[in-house]
């Protein structure tokens, strides 16, 4: 349970209600489970989930509310013009696009007319009446026969929710104008993160989440502290708030005291020194005291990622998620889009091995245009390779982007959620046919290494038979462990049966091991496992070929095998 | 009042981003700009009337430009249209 400093318990219901009092939150600490090691201090930002329910109230001067809808849009224009120079320098000038359509929506004479008729003749709120003319087009869109613009409802939606926020005060939660903050909320979803700006989170502190969810892989990525099922009330803390977030004590302290700064500043230090150590490994060989090697690859999850791997000297990228290509947007990405990220990660990457990962979207991965549906089993649903095969001109795009890129450097291929040799045989007839058009269009391509991730319990009993159709294995404990234990990774009342050591996969990860090397093939491991220095022992002695590892675990990594 | 058809070859239609840039230009002239599909008008200077005509690869449309400046918008129009669309 959270404890203050002044031994107080903390009890949520004590302030509901009331205004926030700095004095009395001074020095509150809470505890969490932690996802990444670290310590940081810096200002709080939270991010509150999407606002209860608009009410619908009466308002005696509509002319007021008109008013307020009017500065509501000048503000959403200026955050939206704000946005897309932001999106211009980072993903270039087609893809932030969306941004400047969606200031002209927000001047749509049509769209505003609505909003003011439904103001003057219902004497409403301008919040409501935002709302219901926001559901009312995008139901014209949802109407519409055509799947694409079908999809537009959401840019009503989205504009309609924007202006929502800036009357109500709140104010959209504005990345570009972000400074370097920690953090704070309920939960964060995969394309939550996708949009923030790396370089500015200082840590994660969240109520909700697991230590397998997409926001811990990305602190790990990122090697920022991270704290989850940390149990604060999000209505008591506010941004711009100091908090320091100590992973290492499993704490997040808000308006600390200034004992408890100068601590955390003594510990900050600390960790500097040892970080300055680790980077002492750099350029040194992964080699145990009796001669024995290993790769040690990272895990990225875009193009801008590989400034990690090179500064903590990977020795290649051994997991290059690519549907991080696809989240976060409305629309699928471009064969040039793809071909463009790829070839610069294996340009940049030089001699050296970048395993691209083919698309691995359904679960807890979700993009709205993939019109994926909802589904009562969505780890064992529509996902990944099973949308590549059923979708083959979705995964034909990502190909033709992939065998281009080959052309480059030293790429290769990965395949996800394979469970039978069926499937890989399947694969290999699109790539034939993919390469069979780009030899007709003479565009430079090759046939690069492919692989498959073990990651099904049913691929390990026949790895036997994978091992002869493939050039190498990966093995996926995060998802082999959810399944083989029957444990739902997102499911944080399950952590304690979480048992990521079982002997139940160590032995499947043997069993692939062995048979990879009986037809000459080469194994890895990608999962978080990978990086659990309490086994990098075992692996070592199993003959793992590589660990893939999130690229700050890289020298952790290294200066485990180096003691061996 | 100047008048031109044009048919659609762009393989997704009038999509939000060409659609943007329609309305961004034809915002450019004082004329009023109009798009007809099957018989269906809209503003070409409102985004979601233009996309709400739903107009796709194949089909026909047909620009009505009336105004002072007529002449430059219809030509303006047309280049665009055959560039974009």
């Amino acid at each position: 349970m959270a404890e203050g400093l002044s031994g107080k318990k903390f009890s949520g219901k004590k302030f509901s209600g009331k205004k926030f009092s700095g004095k009395k939150f001074s020095g509150k600490k809470f505890s969490g489970k932690t996802v990444y090691n670290g310590i940081t201090m810096g200002k709080v930002m939270v991010l509150r989930k999407d606002q209860e329910q608009i009410r619908r109230t009466k308002v005696e001067n509509a002319e007021h509310e008109i008013d307020r809808v009017q500065s509501a849009v000048d503000v959403s224009k200026q955050q939206l013009a704000a946005l897309y120079d932001k999106a211009v320098k980072e993903v270039g000038e087609s893809s932030a696009a969306i941004f400047e359509v969606h200031q002209m929506m927000l001047e749509d004479e049509d769209y505003l007319d609505a909003i003011y008729h439904v103001i003057r003749t219902e004497m409403v709120n301008a919040e409501y009446a935002v709302a219901i003319t926001g559901d009312n087009f995008a139901g014209m869109f949802a109407g519409m026969d055509d799947e694409y613009m079908q999809a537009r409802a959401a840019d009503v939606k989205d504009i309609s929710a924007r202006l929502v926020r800036n009357l109500s005060g709140q104010g959209a939660v504005d990345f570009s104008t972000m400074e370097p903050s920690i953090i704070v909320a309920e939960d964060l979803s995969p394309s939550e993160t996708v949009q923030m700006d790396k370089k500015k989170i200082l840590a994660f502190v969240t109520v909700h989440g697991s230590t397998n969810s997409h926001t811990a892989i990305l602190a790990r990525m990122m090697s920022i502290p991270a704290l989850i099922g940390v149990e604060m009330d999000l209505n008591q803390i506010q941004t711009g708030m100091t908090a320091v977030v100590d992973g290492t004590a499993g704490e997040v302290i808000f308006e600390p005291t200034e004992f408890q700064c100068s601590e955390a500043e003594k510990k900050i230090k600390n960790e500097k020194e040892k970080l300055r150590l680790l980077q002492e490994l750099k350029g040194k060989k992964n080699e145990t005291s009796d001669g024995r090697t290993i790769n040690i690859y990272a895990n990225i999850g875009s193009v801008s990622d590989v400034g990690y791997v090179l500064e903590n000297d990977a020795g290649g990228i051994g997991l290059f998620r690519s549907e991080f290509l696809y989240l976060g947007r409305d629309d699928f990405p471009s064969e040039e889009e793809q071909f463009q990220a790829y070839k610069q990660v294996v340009q940049t990457m030089g001699q050296k091995k970048v395993i691209i990962r083919t698309l691995d979207i359904g679960a807890d991965k979700q993009a709205d245009y993939f019109e994926l549906g909802k589904e009562d089993n969505p780890a064992l649903g529509y996902r990944a390779i099973r949308i590549c095969l059923k979708q083959p001109e979705i995964f034909k795009t990502q190909l033709r982007a992939l065998l281009r890129a080959a052309a480059y450097g030293n790429l290769s291929i990965m395949y996800p959620m394979i469970i039978s040799t069926e499937e890989v045989k399947q694969i290999y007839t699109i790539v034939k046919e993919v390469e069979q058009e780009l030899k007709e269009a003479q565009i430079p391509h090759r046939i690069p290494e492919q692989g498959i991730m073990i990651e099904t319990p049913a691929a390990v009993m026949v790895s036997d038979e994978l091992a002869e159709l493939v050039d190498f294995f990966s093995i996926g404990t995060n998802d082999l462990t959810q399944y083989t234990l029957a444990i739902d990774r997102q499911n944080q009342r399950l952590e304690d049966f979480y048992n990521p050591h079982h002997k139940a996969i160590l032995r499947m990860i043997k069993m692939v091991v062995d048979n990879a090397h009986k037809c000459g093939k080469w194994a890895g491991i990608c999962g978080e496992l990978g990086a659990d220095t309490e086994l990098t022992q075992e692996f070592v002695n199993m003959g793992v070929d590589e660990l893939s590892v999130a690229p700050p675990m890289v020298l952790r990594v290294r200066e485990k095998v180096r003691t061996m | 009042m100047k008048e031109f058809t044009y048919v659609i070859t762009d393989k997704e239609g009038i999509h939000v981003r060409p659609a943007g840039e329609l309305v961004k230009l034809a915002k450019e002239y004082t004329s009023s700009v109009s798009i007809i599909k099957e018989g269906k008008k809209a503003d070409a200077k409102k985004v979601f009337g233009l996309m709400g005509l739903g107009v796709k690869q194949g089909m026909e449309i047909t620009v009505q430009v009336e105004g002072d400046d007529e002449d430059a918008a219809a030509v303006a129009l047309e280049t665009f249209l055959k560039e974009n669309l």
